[in-house]
């Protein structure tokens, strides 16, 4: 209880802190301080609930089991590594004349109003406190988006902004047609939108109109988790906005809206008796996959290639648990885990090479490797992982995937398999001459934060190597809970 | 229920069709902000009719606050911005009028038709009323398409989230305490947003139009 | 057809002749108290009608005989239709021979020859007003269609007698669609009897006359006819309108009394009409000629929405 509340209240209190604390010299490292501290709220957090099982709090307000106890930790744990990549490179902006000190100052307080949104949402019982949350996530990075105030970066933030706003407006259309069909079930009393209780009568909820309401919140959540024909803020996003902001869109917004949408379908799974939820999310997940896969390869700027990247493998995912069943549900979760630290660590890498080259272009960026070996080798290695190759945790949770596709529904297969590599002659290609190859470009001034990179990583690594048993057990608890 | 309460709660559900209608003729800022505001007024309007007619307490107090923040706060903002933006008296050039009235009646009889198997579940006196707020909502969602100015794209974007508020109303009771305020205060917070993001546009291009706002596409 | 019917269709034929010049008159008297001018007499249009049948009709020479045929086929369509609308009585013989329907084809009918005839001359004017009247009639019958079928609706038929006693009778209730499509009737009736904002009916300049332009060959007593006419197209939509949105004081079959009342009501409720049309032309202005199908538009969107609102909410 206490450490749930810790969890929250540091990153809420840290949002007016930062903006009160202003531009000072050790902004960026307070900012680091909360997320440590939120990090470690949410590692306190973790080790309750694996030895107490779920817990619920505020009158049943909020509630963490198996499912999002471990988006949590992974939320804080990518919040954290970020802020402390986000020092050496926003000061480096910073030299550059990019960002200046009232820009700082509201990137760092709406760094932790972000991490607070997204916590929130993670963690509320209630769907309409979590349609809240996720509009609130969408409005604290806004301004973020647009913090460089170029042209182009108004104009990725404008459409973020109006096409999550509308998508999103879908998903609170859904939650008011979750509510009318839970009130018929559970009264008007304030718990009919409460998770934990819909759950316990979801069959009971009047398919008709659960049907409706799962339309049009995947719709609405789908459009920010990037789902094609939905997906269009998506790359304007990730490539306008600063490179930390890319890293925690791409590897935890993404991830917190597909949560909402699991989240979803298990009530509509529930109430509807048939594969309707599970099909629609297998459709829009395989469309995502392919059609991403083949706008990769036209891709100059190289954040902009790696946001297309984010989509195919959230179709991937959203693929996953749309075919359900234990396996499926592991290995979407274990690939969620996986894409979010290796595609953060990407970004970061990608942040530090293109600060070198002083462009995005991927043309541009040649021999990363001679100037900076430990951003070269950390782009290389993040790429390799992140296009599946073992053994990197997302070759296994892909493997599964892909097994699973093949005995359930075959036809999806070819399709998979063809985006996959589609997918990884067009990553590939354009990498490979940035990090290796001839260069003329100067080292950087400030050292960069290259742990982190490591660090995720390394962690991508293990999960492809060896799952810890505990870890395990929680994968296969949370996959039982979606059914 | 007295079918004279149902009567002016669908009047108050046809004034919401008709300014949604105007809205998407409208090619005056100001006027569009007015019929924003009496849009606002029509859905308070309903919500204190359905509060009276069944005594639902917590209405009043929605009621309330859709009176404060889209009857009188939201309309001052964007009035004050529309000011300070000197876009107070622009017209804007909207190509065939005509179509896009056809389309927003397309628009209520789909709407209507996806919305009648499901308003029959509903208790709420007010459940007839479902398919004209999700026509609303399409409808502002039309508007936003064919917009091409700032401001009125974001009164679009206003007005679709009165039509699910009247959604909310129509179909239930409206949503609990708790969300409600959670809705408005991020509807406030977004609003604020806006605001600021609108001056930085202008500031980087001289002008509110979107059509600066084309750049990033694909190649 | 009863005795008691025969006499309350000869009555409304009395009426209507006799009411349509009146309410023109009123109509122009109000108008010029209105402008801070000297208002012409209430009976200055039977003066003119008379002054008009006494002078010598004058026809071009390559007039055809759609020409001359003309102004007594558009008088007796608009006199047909004053008759079918219930103005005192619903017990009305002729009204089982036409509904609502058939009156909007009435008025297309003679609205088709008005235009045939006054392309007949080839004058440039003639042709200019009959463009332009088909321009406004084909926006403004699908409008007043929606109106007639909202109606219609309302009291399941499309007999006019039927609607307006099913209309009288029904108890107090708030009907928005009843609302809209009033709205867009005025706005028909203003597009249609060409009066301001469409057309100045006390202008002949070119460049704006719809009405005007085409009865300008006429003369004597054809014009007369045309005249005549116009006003009762006039008395016709008014009593229209107000049979359908204020159809009380209407008196019902074998109801003496009522029959009694009805033509003090019908001369006051035209009364207001009348004032309210004189404020409406006075405050507004005349507009382009190419915001004309704007406005018929948005009388047929109104139109629409009615017609949506009842089948919808049933409101």
């Amino acid at each position: 209880m206490e450490a749930f509340i810790a969890l929250l209240a540091i990153p809420l209190f840290g949002g007016p802190f930062l903006w009160l604390w202003g531009d000072r010299p050790s902004a960026p490292e307070v900012n680091a301080g909360f997320s440590l501290a939120t990090f470690a709220a949410s590692a306190w957090l973790t080790a309750e609930v694996i030895s107490g099982g779920p817990i619920t709090a505020f009158g049943e307000q909020f509630f963490i089991d198996a499912l999002n106890v471990f988006l949590v930790a992974l939320t804080a744990f990518v919040g954290f590594t970020t802020s402390l990549f986000s020092r050496p490179y926003m000061r480096i902006e910073r030299d550059k004349g990019k960002m200046t000190g009232p820009r700082l100052r509201l990137y760092h307080s709406m760094y932790q109003a972000f991490m607070a949104t997204m916590l929130l949402a993670l963690t509320t019982n209630n769907l309409g406190i979590l349609w809240v949350a996720m509009e609130a996530a969408t409005l604290a990075t806004v301004l973020l988006v647009s913090v460089y105030r170029t042209a182009a970066s108004l104009e990725a933030a404008w459409k973020y902004f109006i096409l999550c706003g509308v998508g999103i407006a879908q998903a609170l259309f859904g939650t008011i047609l979750l509510y009318f069909a839970a009130e018929r079930v559970l009264g008007a009393e304030g718990n009919a939108l409460l998770w934990t209780h819909l759950n316990l009568v979801k069959a009971d909820l009047e398919p008709a109109i659960m049907s409706l309401a799962f339309v049009f919140l995947l719709v609405g959540y789908g459009t920010k988790i990037g789902l094609v024909p939905l997906h269009n803020w998506l790359p304007d996003a990730h490539a306008e906005g600063p490179t930390p902001i890319s890293a925690v869109l791409s590897g935890l917004l993404l991830n917190v809206a597909l949560y909402s949408v699991i989240r979803c379908k298990v009530l509509a799974d529930g109430a509807l008796e048939s594969r309707f939820a599970g099909n629609m999310m297998m459709g829009f997940g395989l469309l995502s996959v392919v059609v991403a896969a083949f706008f990769l390869s036209r891709q100059r700027d190289v954040k902009r290639m790696f946001a297309y990247s984010s989509i195919e493998h959230m179709g991937l995912v959203t693929f996953a648990f749309g075919m359900a069943g234990p396996i499926a549900n592991f290995a979407g979760l274990l690939h969620m885990t996986v894409h979010s630290l290796v595609k953060s660590a990407i970004f970061f890498a990608v942040g530090h090479a293109a600060q070198k080259a002083g462009t995005q272009v991927m043309e541009d960026i040649r021999g990363l490797v001679k100037v900076s070996p430990t951003v070269g080798w950390g782009l290389m290695i993040g790429t390799l992982a992140i296009l599946g190759m073992p053994p990197f945790g997302v070759f296994a949770s892909e493997f599964l995937i892909l097994t699973t596709a093949m005995r359930e529904h075959p036809w999806a297969t070819p399709f998979l398999l063809l985006a996959l590599g589609v997918a990884f002659a067009a990553v590939f290609s354009r990498v490979q001459p940035m990090v290796f190859g001839d260069t003329h470009m100067k080292p950087l001034a400030h050292q960069p934060a290259l742990v982190p990179v490591f660090v995720h990583l390394g962690l991508g690594l293990l999960l492809g190597l060896y799952i810890p048993p505990y870890l395990a057990a929680w994968y296969q608890e949370a996959a039982r809970l979606l059914g | 229920m007295t079918p004279f309460t149902s009567q002016v709660i669908n009047l108050f559900a046809s004034v919401l069709l008709l300014i949604a209608f105007a809205m998407l003729a409208q090619r005056r800022i100001v006027t569009l902000i007015n019929l924003f505001a009496v849009q606002g007024l029509a859905l308070v309007g309903s919500t204190v009719t359905v509060a009276w007619a069944t005594g639902q307490h917590h209405l009043y107090w929605s009621a309330g606050i859709t009176f404060v923040l889209k009857v009188v706060a939201l309309p001052l903002i964007l009035h004050r911005l529309i000011r300070r933006l000197n876009v107070k008296w622009d017209i804007e050039t909207l190509i065939n009028i005509p179509t896009m009235m056809l389309v927003g009646i397309v628009l209520v009889v789909f709407a209507f038709n996806l919305a009648l198997p499901i308003s029959e579940f509903s208790q709420s006196i007010a459940r007839g009323t479902l398919g004209i707020a999700l026509a609303c909502v399409l409808m502002s969602f039309l508007m936003m398409i064919t917009r091409s100015k700032a401001v009125p794209q974001v009164i679009g974007f206003l007005a679709m989230e009165n039509g699910l508020f009247f959604a909310a109303t129509s179909a239930t009771y409206g949503m609990p305490m708790v969300v409600e305020l959670g809705i408005a205060l991020d509807v406030l917070v977004g609003m604020i947003i806006l605001g600021v993001f609108m001056f930085q546009i202008r500031e980087q291009f001289d002008s509110l139009d979107i059509h600066h706002l084309e750049k990033l596409k694909e190649d | 057809m009863n005795l008691e019917g025969l006499l309350a269709q000869l009555l409304a034929a009395a009426v209507a002749l006799v009411g349509a010049p009146l309410v023109t008159g009123w109509v122009n008297q109000c108008r010029a108290w209105l402008q801070n001018r000297r208002a012409p007499p209430l009976l200055m249009p039977f003066r003119t009608l008379h002054k008009l049948f006494w002078k010598e009709s004058v026809v071009a020479h390559d007039a055809s005989p759609v020409f001359r045929i003309t102004p007594y086929l558009v008088f007796g369509c608009m006199l047909l239709a004053a008759l079918i609308i219930p103005t005192l009585s619903t017990n009305l013989p002729m009204a089982t021979a036409a509904d609502a329907i058939a009156l909007v084809g009435l008025f297309g009918l003679a609205r088709l020859f008005i235009s045939l005839a006054a392309m007949d001359i080839g004058t440039s004017f003639g042709t200019l007003g009959a463009r332009r009247e088909m321009l406004v009639g084909f926006l403004a019958e699908p409008a007043f269609l929606m109106v007639v079928f909202t109606a219609s609706l309302i009291s399941s038929s499309t007999s006019l007698a039927t609607t307006v006693s099913a209309l009288a009778h029904r108890e107090f209730t708030i009907l928005p669609s009843l609302a809209f499509a009033g709205i867009a009737f005025t706005m028909v009736s203003l597009a249609e009897n060409a009066r301001v904002p469409v057309d100045n009916p006390t202008t002949h300049l070119e460049l704006t006359m719809i009405h005007e332009a085409l009865i300008l060959e006429y003369s004597g007593r054809h014009l007369a006819l045309m005249e005549w006419a116009a006003s009762l197209k006039l008395f016709a939509y008014s009593c229209a309108g107000l049979a359908i949105f204020f159809p009380w004081g209407i008196a019902e079959a074998n109801d003496h009394v009522a029959l009694l009342w009805a033509l003090p009501a019908l001369a006051a409720k035209l009364a207001i009409g009348g004032f309210l049309l004189a404020l409406i032309e006075t405050t507004l202005a005349k507009m382009r000629i190419f915001r004309v199908p704007e406005f018929l538009a948005t009388a047929f969107l109104l139109g629409v929405l009615a017609l949506l609102v009842h089948l919808l909410l049933g409101a």
